[in-house]
């Protein structure tokens, strides 16, 4: 279940937009050019369902996130999802480990106080017995570099 | 018939004699045979695994995976409350003050090691170091690490949070930490081969009963750990993926 954005949530001033998803549900979001600094030597490691429901988060994931462990678990991993970031780069990503793959790149997370984060992240899905019962995300700290380059090319995408 | 047990090379130099007490105690309380065969180097640890010779293991995550993928390993147990991580170290002196300083060739010092150095090279990618771009100093233990950052021979040290922890407070105080991991998911595990396997709930059970048995407490104690906890098999497919995901 994925609800829209709610106002008082939100640090500072803020844009709606509302996002529209694969499976043709839509959300109301509400950001903010906030950015929260990758924190140093950490990762954000997440497990979802394979429908993309989220099953574990890690303590950094909470904290990165501004959700709570209990928000989180059971929601769509597209919680996250900002406005920003091309549907294209999410096609991709699902294609990719889909097909048994492992994907790798760049995203700007969307946190509940309406700020962002930019991750390096990668998701493999999880084989058991032959079969995908899940996903594992890894979130890392990108370069400035590598961001910079995101921030220049995911318009061009939308 | 004779089992053959080993510890991963990365282990603390002075519980060395650690390991071979816990062999000797888990001989007895197995009624096993177990000699007990140390390797200084992550290329012989390989070379015996990859000729099966080992059936008990305290394993580095990153071998783990090879260990459960391609040799039928089952995980046993990991030391309570205890986890990897890496440290990322300068010189005291130094003006690098950031992972966003440092520069392609800049010189890294790190072990064979191969969860500490990837953990490190994570650490460092913020600045866009990769393997192709960085002068690699290969060193024989962590303290050789410490010793090249405080010769000025490198610019960082990739060294084991536990191993820097042990350093002696003369080392310390000439070097400074840039980041320190907290990744808190990644840990050394007991592992258990295929010709024991059928023991294995056995050695699971002397294991997790340990700290409560009289000198088995003594013996953890002479490890650096409080008491072993077990490792169910999802958790240690959950630790591989986890590795498969860093390992790009």
């Amino acid at each position: 279940m994925i609800v829209d954005m709610k106002p008082e949530d939100i640090v500072g001033e803020y844009q709606e937009a509302t996002l529209t998803y694969c499976d043709g549900k839509s959300r109301k979001v509400l950001y903010t050019g906030l950015e929260t600094p990758y924190p140093d030597g950490k990762l954000i490691v997440s497990t979802t369902t394979p429908d993309g429901i989220i099953s574990h988060v890690n303590r950094a994931f909470v904290e990165m996130s501004g959700y709570t462990e209990t928000e989180l678990l059971g929601a769509p991993h597209c919680i996250l999802r900002h406005p920003d970031m091309p549907a294209a780069a999410f096609k991709d990503l699902w294609d990719t480990v889909l097909r048994g793959e492992k994907w790798q790149g760049f995203v700007k997370n969307l946190r509940k106080d309406g700020g962002y984060y930019w991750v390096k992240a990668t998701v493999i899905p999880n084989v058991r017995g032959g079969k995908v019962v899940g996903f594992t995300s890894v979130r890392r700290k990108p370069s400035r570099s590598n961001v910079d380059e995101c921030i220049a090319l995911y318009p061009t995408l939308i | 018939m004779s089992y053959m047990f080993t510890v991963s090379p990365d282990f603390a130099p002075d519980r060395l004699s650690g390991w071979y007490i816990f062999n000797t105690w888990l001989q007895k309380q197995s009624a096993e045979a177990i000699h007990l065969e140390m390797y200084n180097h992550y290329h012989d640890l390989h070379q015996a695994i990859a000729a099966d010779k080992i059936d008990l293991i305290y394993a580095n995550p990153f071998d783990a995976a090879m260990l459960v993928r391609e040799k039928g390993f089952l995980p046993l147990v990991r030391a309570k409350g205890e986890s990897d991580e890496a440290i990322i170290a300068v010189n005291a002196d130094s003006n690098i003050n950031d992972v966003a300083d440092l520069k392609p060739n800049t010189r890294v010092a790190f072990t064979d090691d191969p969860d500490v150095r990837l953990m490190g090279m994570i650490m460092l990618e913020p600045a866009d170091l990769h393997a192709g771009n960085i002068i690699p100093l290969l060193s024989d233990n962590h303290v050789l690490v410490a010793k090249h950052l405080l010769k000025g021979e490198a610019d960082v040290g990739i060294i084991l949070a536990e191993a820097y922890d042990n350093l002696s407070g003369m080392l310390k105080k000439q070097l400074r930490i840039l980041v320190r991991s907290q990744i808190s998911v990644i840990y050394h595990s007991l592992m258990i081969g295929p010709r024991l396997q059928s023991r294995r709930d056995d050695f699971q059970k002397i294991l997790l009963e340990m700290d409560r048995d009289e000198k088995g407490g003594g013996v953890l104690n002479a490890l650096g750990f409080s008491a072993w906890q077990r490792i169910e098999d999802e958790e240690m497919e959950f630790m591989i993926d986890l590795m498969d995901t860093l390992n790009t």
